[in-house]
């Protein structure tokens, strides 16, 4: 890791909400090609924070630059070059499975060539190939978040953001998810990712702790393990995440 | 009834914490009757005339102070022949014209010409009546015309009868027309939304799984809209008496009983629109082009539906706005008793039943 | 059956999709009983059907031995109900949303205070916030307050612990066993497998079925392959040598670890202990390094996968 590019580096990235400080003075870089575990408990502010990083909120005070752009003046470049996926928001239900693929490679500007090519590539890659057809509101909760991913990384953005990308899904597609996030990886997509399922936090090269707006945490899965003495990362999140004081 | 209280106590919070809706609810009317009142007014202020004048004597010269001096006419200026004055039509300077013959104060059988620009129909006929009616006045104060004349035909034709408007004040139509448009929006649009938002939120499924019964959470939902809007009307009705000078001649009690039982049937629409939606925008989108459209363009507010053809005019009847605003116009300005709008009455009656009936029963206790 | 669950061959579909087939299952008086499974597994469906807001197509269920078409108003009357949104109103404080629900149940809060007291002690220092601004955590628990302040007889959590944090989730399964001391009986779906060991008897289910029903450990008990957790230094190409070796059953990740089970035919000429050491030596001629291989027991998970 040591020699590689860091697409996102934040220094005292801070934004408040009156007297209510969402994000307190985080600083952090994740690496090129990094699978980066996003984890706090409801209200600790990572929403927050991944919203000023997607350049759709502006930060009070700090500094970070995403993908290697500026996020004060350089949103709509960001967003050129990241991806992003939420468990709420992600493809147009009743557009049918290549309709969507077709519609965010055009929002993405894939070339009209190259995204016939790419639709076909990841009708395979999924094995939706019988399901091109079909309404994305018919298809089961695992598969459309499997295509979401898919779409969203369809521009081979440098970074892919998920946020809460498993919830809900039943565990074999669970893991097949992980499976394309790990491919993602290999070619060098840096994976951006929260969960609540603590086993996926496992899979992470880095996790990092939000509690009351700020890090407690950052390091290696295996690291954190052996700092606090436990053996699941289930047992750090709650030795962590159990000292907020805040409600949101 | 401690539980039916409450309910609607909760509904009253909605309306009073969600401040933008509650202002466009208690603001809505007023925009509406100043809109109505003063912008898209279909009266006629100061039409600019032109008189071409071969006669010129006493009559003609008192004939046109007197046209000059109501708030309809302004003299753009005299012609001096007929090319003259087609030019002005043309130009678009002039919107009517007056043509008195030679030797008019001496020619008992001279006829005035009154020539308008029917580039709007509905405009020139109002201005050419207006204008008839204030000649005819004119020459009959000046004792030039006798009953006889009048009857035969006289100087000027058409003669005009303004009854019950003898200003022709446009507030007299629009008034109850903006009571039937408001009392649909607040009570349709709000109660549907009211309730849909329930199914969206998926507090509808608590209530449902609790033990009040389903005609409670429906009453309980359109009582706080009802009270709303009756605040509207009275908020309509002091304005148009005090703003618009539009005077209530008939009994108010018996205006404001027509306007809850209009109230009830837009209310019942609503319930209705509520039961056959799933989402805020589909409710909002059906009151709006379903209840609103009608009662614009149906009931008779802006457009006569006596002009419509056969087919909007048969469709005209089921609009319940179309009744309100005849009972209204009728009692407000006409002074109508109960006796003479029991017709209107009954058919709000009829349309308030069946439409609740109809939504009470596809209104369902479980979730399909 | 005093307030128990019974459900007797209850299907439901909507169009063409088969959200039950045919279900069957029967909680006790008292019990806490966990459905688990993922999303469109078909809870939700049963749930709505258990609280008289769904028809089933086929089949019938009483709860509290009362019919639940025919008593419907009765049952309503019985149960309380939290269905997967949390239902509260976002513009009424915690406080008045608490009194609603208590007066549209014909009870005041003061009358079950000592039912709710421990959850909304947690929660009463919020008690004039609208519930709108309240967090993930703190909505889930007045939303179990308003469930429960008419004292019902049987409790339904539709999914309570969906996308609240590990943390919430621990304190609110510790609720649940609290209410249970109470004699309410508790039916709570999830999709979080880890939670099932927090009930006294879970069902799995996917597709609209049940796949097996049983304690949590008699359920992990009926786990029948070999099963052990492997690691490496690589765990991506560990994963995918794992299932290419020849005895392997499935694999998947799980955290840290894979977990590996062997195919029963494969132990039918070896001892497990054989196995593990041609795996050793196959996973060591793949040039993986650090590995570490122990025989473990299946949790709820692994015997979720391996019911196909």
């Amino acid at each position: 890791m040591k020699n590689r590019a860091f697409v996102i580096e934040t220094d005292q990235l801070t934004k408040r909400f009156g007297n209510f400080t969402a994000v307190d003075h985080i600083s952090f870089r994740v690496a090129e090609g990094e699978i980066f575990g996003f984890l706090g408990a409801n209200g600790a502010g990572k929403t927050t924070a991944m919203r000023m990083l997607c350049g759709l909120s502006i930060p009070s005070s700090g500094q970070a630059t995403v993908a290697g752009y500026d996020i004060y003046k350089e949103s709509e470049q960001i967003k050129r070059h990241i991806g992003y996926m939420s468990q709420k928001f992600s493809l147009y239900g009743n557009l049918k499975v290549w309709e969507n693929i077709r519609l965010f490679g055009g929002i993405y500007g894939l070339p009209a060539k190259r995204l016939a090519d790419k639709t076909e590539e990841l009708l395979h890659t999924l094995g939706l190939e019988k399901e091109r057809e079909t309404l994305v509101d018919a298809l089961p909760l695992g598969w459309k978040q499997k295509l979401a991913f898919s779409v969203a990384i369809i521009h081979e953005p440098k970074i892919v953001f998920l946020d809460e990308p498993t919830g809900g899904v039943d565990p074999v597609t669970r893991r097949q998810f992980w499976e394309l996030i790990y491919e993602a990886a290999a070619r060098q997509i840096t994976v951006f990712v929260t969960t609540h399922y603590m086993d996926e936090a496992e899979y992470c090269d880095r996790v990092s702790i939000m509690v009351d707006g700020r890090i407690d945490a950052l390091d290696s899965p295996a690291a954190l393990k052996q700092n606090y003495g436990v053996t699941t990362m289930n047992e750090v999140f709650q030795a962590l995440a159990r000292k907020a004081t805040r409600e949101e | 009834m401690k539980q039916f209280i409450s309910f609607i106590q909760k509904e009253f919070y909605h309306i009073f914490r969600d401040g933008r809706t509650l202002f466009i609810l208690l603001a809505m009317p007023i925009v509406l009757l100043i809109l109505f009142g003063y912008a898209i007014t279909t009266e006629i202020k100061m039409a600019p005339v032109t008189i071409l004048d071969y006669s010129r004597d006493a009559v003609t010269r008192s004939i046109a102070d007197r046209l000059m001096a109501s708030e309809y006419f302004e003299l753009y200026r005299y012609s001096e022949n007929q090319d003259d004055v087609q030019a002005l039509f043309r130009q678009g300077k002039a919107k009517l014209a007056i043509v008195f013959p030679p030797h008019f104060a001496d020619d008992r059988d001279s006829r005035v010409q009154i020539l308008a620009d029917a580039t709007d129909p509905n405009e020139a006929t109002q201005l050419a009546s207006y204008a008839a009616a204030i000649i005819q006045a004119e020459l009959w104060e000046e004792q030039r015309i006798e009953m006889t004349t009048l009857a035969d035909g006289g100087r000027v034709t058409p003669v005009t009868h303004l009854l019950y408007n003898p200003q022709m004040k446009g507030a007299y139509n629009f008034v109850p027309g903006v009571m039937g448009l408001i009392l649909i929006l607040i009570c349709a649009l709000m109660t549907s939304v009211g309730i849909v938002r329930e199914k969206e939120m998926g507090t509808m499924e608590v209530l449902l799984v609790s033990p009040l019964k389903p005609l409670s959470i429906i009453v309980a939902k359109a009582i706080p809209y009802l009270l709303v809007s009756m605040v509207n009307v009275a908020t309509i009705l002091m304005l148009s008496y005090f703003l618009l000078e539009v005077p209530i001649v008939g009994s108010l009690t018996l205006l404001i009983g027509i306007s809850i039982l209009y109230a009830l049937v837009a209310l019942s629409l609503g319930l209705f629109i509520s039961t056959v939606t799933q989402t805020q925008q589909a409710a909002m989108l059906i009151s709006a082009l379903v209840l609103m459209l009608p009662v614009i363009l149906l009931s008779g507010m802006v457009f006569p539906v006596e002009n419509m053809p056969r087919l909007l005019q048969w469709f005209s009847h089921i609009v319940p706005a179309k009744w309100y605003i005849i009972a209204v116009k009728d009692v407000m300005i006409k002074g109508v008793p109960l006796s003479g709008v029991l017709k209107e009455v009954g058919i709000l009656l009829f349309m308030a039943f069946f439409i609740l009936v109809l939504s009470v029963k596809r209104f369902k206790t479980r979730l399909e | 059956m005093e307030n128990g669950i019974n459900i007797e061959g209850v299907s439901k579909g909507y169009g063409k999709v088969q959200a039950l087939r045919g279900l069957s299952l029967t909680v006790r008086p008292g019990e806490l009983f966990g459905l688990i499974g993922p999303d469109g597994a078909g809870k939700t469906t049963l749930f709505r059907i258990l609280t008289t807001l769904l028809l089933a197509d086929q089949g019938r269920a009483t709860v509290c031995g009362r019919d639940v078409v025919q008593e419907m108003m009765r049952i309503r009357q019985l149960v309380g109900y939290m269905p997967g949104r949390f239902s509260l109103y976002p513009d009424l404080s915690v406080e008045e949303n608490l009194r609603f629900f208590a007066t549209v149940f014909q009870t005041t809060v003061e009358e079950n205070m000592d039912l709710i007291r421990d959850i909304y002690v947690q929660i009463e220092s919020f008690r004039k916030r609208r519930a709108g601004k309240l967090s993930g955590g703190m909505k889930q628990k007045l939303a179990l307050c308003c469930a429960m302040i008419h004292r019902p007889e049987v409790l339904f959590l539709d999914e309570p612990t969906t996308g609240v944090d590990p943390v919430s989730r621990v304190e609110f399964w510790d609720m649940l066993d609290q209410l249970k001391t109470q004699g309410i009986t508790i039916l709570v779906s999830t999709p979080y497998m880890d939670e099932a060991s927090r009930c006294d008897r879970i069902a799995l289910m996917r597709d609209g079925q049940l796949l097996s029903v049983g304690t949590p450990s008699a359920i992990r008990s009926s786990y029948t392959h070999s099963l052990w957790a492997v690691r490496s230094a690589a765990m991506y190409p560990l994963l995918k040598d794992l299932r290419a070796f020849p005895a392997t059953f499935s694999c998947f990740a799980f955290g840290d670890t894979h977990h590996l089970a062997f195919r029963e035919e494969a132990l039918k000429n070896k001892t497990e202990d054989q196995l593990k050491e041609e795996l050793t030596a196959y996973l060591v001629e793949k040039k993986h390094t650090d590995l570490l291989l122990t025989k473990i027991e299946p949790g709820i998970e692994d015997c979720f996968m391996s019911l196909r």
